[in-house]
């Protein structure tokens, strides 16, 4: 009777709520986890599909993912595109920041605007850069060549040495608003009367910029790119939508690839192995990013 | 400062980037009703010649998009229910304590965020598969992209609980409440705007989920739009006024709950994600 009670009015009642919302957690993110690091451990077939007991298979899945011929090319493009994205999203999404930071009017309205790629499907979103990025009719390659940048059609999609850079391209427009909204926050927490100060004593905008702004924003900008490197290794949407990771792998990466593995070859065990490879750097993000947030989450 | 002197001409420069910005979404809805023709012209108009609102309908019927549209709406809304269900009791209870375990719970969720779905796909694939899941496709998803969901939704709402002052739930329970009572009457009402907002953020990226469904759901009378669009879409795709057509149609109503809660998310959002 009074363990009942304390469901409804004690300290079960906190135990319920979280208890119910981890389990489920549990369930559907943390076993699937495991069970991931497992089958790339396992040899898994068509026939082994149904059974959880496979034969063993040691370091196997892992020496034949790294013998791949475009094993070392995806994971160029991989940290390619990483970094690319990462550096296109956050110079430009902190410009942006800065700029909106100016309070002129219809500031913070101009701003909101730049928000709509963020919830809009990924799907929609590399279509629409797909096409721009088309190269005999692309609208891109036809302001280009009116601006006198280039004088031949540039094939983003179809050259191999450009075809990651038309994935970035799209996701940079894509993660841009994210940044900005969240160095925009971090530069509004930053006390107006310091700059004054400054600015009294006769700093420059540039040396305001660099001893103020970017020491204050440390916490925001470590937590924004290691945010910025959790979104990019979550990115998959516009890789089926733009170039599919042609051509030849050359803008193949390795969310892409291990997905191909799985669902395009039906290769389970392989799909899993380069799986548990992202997971390490992925972890690596998330500890960079808990560490930064840290004075935060705890509020 | 002599920037804030000129306030109009900041006025002009921001206008001229979000044009940049935006023009992506504006040429979705120009050339979804250019002609076959005018889209392969070079250079582009940019304004179309002769449009062509019939290409609306032509889609509607011919890529028979509304059992993905409806598909689209049954996933997002069982992927709102379950997270609205589990996460909002889950960050309420991790916004009241300040302990070890709740600094545990947190840093779980937040790893668990970070899991790419590219990564969890091939796991839940295999499992749904042993546990016969996979002859309920919808379903599965569902289950698999609430979790995906999840955690950035308890963080978000979290922000919101600990905005309510300690003291109110306090009063309702020396008032006599118990404490579900004192949850549902006194802190839920309270925090309803957060947990909406969150909500609404919750259904639009779960409107264009499109990993999970893509593995998971073999029937196409099953699938969501983002897999129907992508049946029609490649790198040689030629059909681009279809495409910007169905994209259009997709993304309007999305940007038009966007358009008119603005405002809102954006609190919603500073005010969670890194404060």
């Amino acid at each position: 009777m009074r363990i009942l009670r304390s469901l409804t009015d004690g300290i079960g009642f906190d135990l319920i709520l979280i208890g119910a919302a981890m389990a489920f957690l549990m369930a559907m993110a943390g076993l699937p986890l495991v069970y991931n690091v497992l089958m790339s451990f396992q040899e898994v077939d068509m026939f082994s599909l149904g059974s959880l007991i496979r034969p063993w298979a040691g370091f196997d899945n892992y020496r034949s993912v790294v013998a791949q011929p475009e094993f070392w090319l995806v994971m160029k493009n991989t940290a390619l595109f990483v970094v690319g994205s990462i550096a296109g999203q956050f110079t430009l999404g902190f410009a942006l920041a800065l700029f909106f930071h100016q309070n002129f009017p219809g500031s913070a309205t101009i701003r909101g605007l730049f928000l709509v790629s963020w919830v809009m499907p990924g799907l929609v979103v590399g279509a629409i850069w797909s096409f721009i990025l088309a190269g005999d009719y692309g609208v891109l390659n036809a302001l280009l060549q009116g601006v006198g940048l280039i004088s031949e059609p540039v094939f983003w999609k179809s050259d191999p040495n450009l075809s990651l850079y038309a994935v970035i391209i799209a996701n940079i427009w894509l993660g841009l608003a994210f940044n900005m909204l969240l160095l925009s926050v971090g530069l509004a927490a930053i006390p107006r009367d310091i700059y004054e100060a400054a600015e009294l004593d006769g700093a420059t905008a540039w040396q305001r910029f660099r001893t103020i702004t970017l020491p204050m924003m440390r916490s925001t900008i470590g937590a924004v790119l290691s945010l910025g490197l959790i979104g990019t290794l979550q990115q998959f949407d516009l890789f089926p939508a733009i170039t599919e990771g042609g051509p030849a792998n050359t803008s193949n990466v390795s969310q892409y690839w291990a997905w191909q593995m799985s669902f395009k070859l039906y290769d389970f065990a392989r799909g899993a192995t380069i799986s548990v490879m992202m997971l390490v750097l992925v972890l690596f993000a998330a500890v960079i990013y808990v560490r930064s947030t840290r004075g935060e989450v705890r509020g | 400062m002599n920037m804030v002197k000129r306030p109009w001409v900041w006025f002009g420069f921001a206008v001229f980037f979000a044009a940049i910005y935006l023009f992506p979404l504006y040429w979705m809805y120009v050339t979804a009703v250019k002609t076959q023709s005018e889209i392969f012209v070079s250079p582009p108009t940019f304004w179309p010649n002769d449009p062509d609102f019939g290409v609306y309908s032509y889609v509607w019927t011919d890529r028979n998009m509304a059992p993905y549209l409806w598909n689209s709406v049954v996933i997002a809304s069982g992927v709102t229910a379950l997270t609205v269900f589990f996460g909002t009791g889950c960050a309420y209870v991790l916004a009241r304590y300040r302990n070890a375990w709740v600094d545990v719970g947190l840093f779980t969720i937040l790893m668990l965020q970070v899991l790419p779905a590219s990564v969890m796909v091939t796991p839940l694939f295999v499992a749904f598969n042993q546990l016969g899941l996979l002859n309920w496709p919808r379903s599965a998803v569902i289950l698999g992209a609430a979790a995906k969901a999840m955690p950035f939704f308890v963080v978000l709402t979290r922000a919101a609980f600990m905005s309510v002052p300690r003291e109110l739930e306090e009063a309702a329970l020396v008032d006599g409440n118990s404490r579900l009572g004192a949850f549902t009457s006194i802190v839920l009402p309270l925090v309803r705007n957060g947990v909406l907002v969150c909500a609404i953020l919750t259904f639009m990226s779960a409107f264009g989920e499109f990993i999970y469904s893509k593995s998971i759901i073999q029937d196409p009378g099953l699938q969501p739009a983002s897999v129907g669009l992508q049946g029609f879409l490649g790198p040689n795709s030629k059909d681009w006024n279809a495409i910007m057509a169905y994209s259009a149609i997709y993304v309007t109503p999305i940007l038009a709950i966007f358009v008119l809660l603005q405002r809102r998310i954006v609190s919603g959002l500073t005010s969670g994600a890194l404060k």
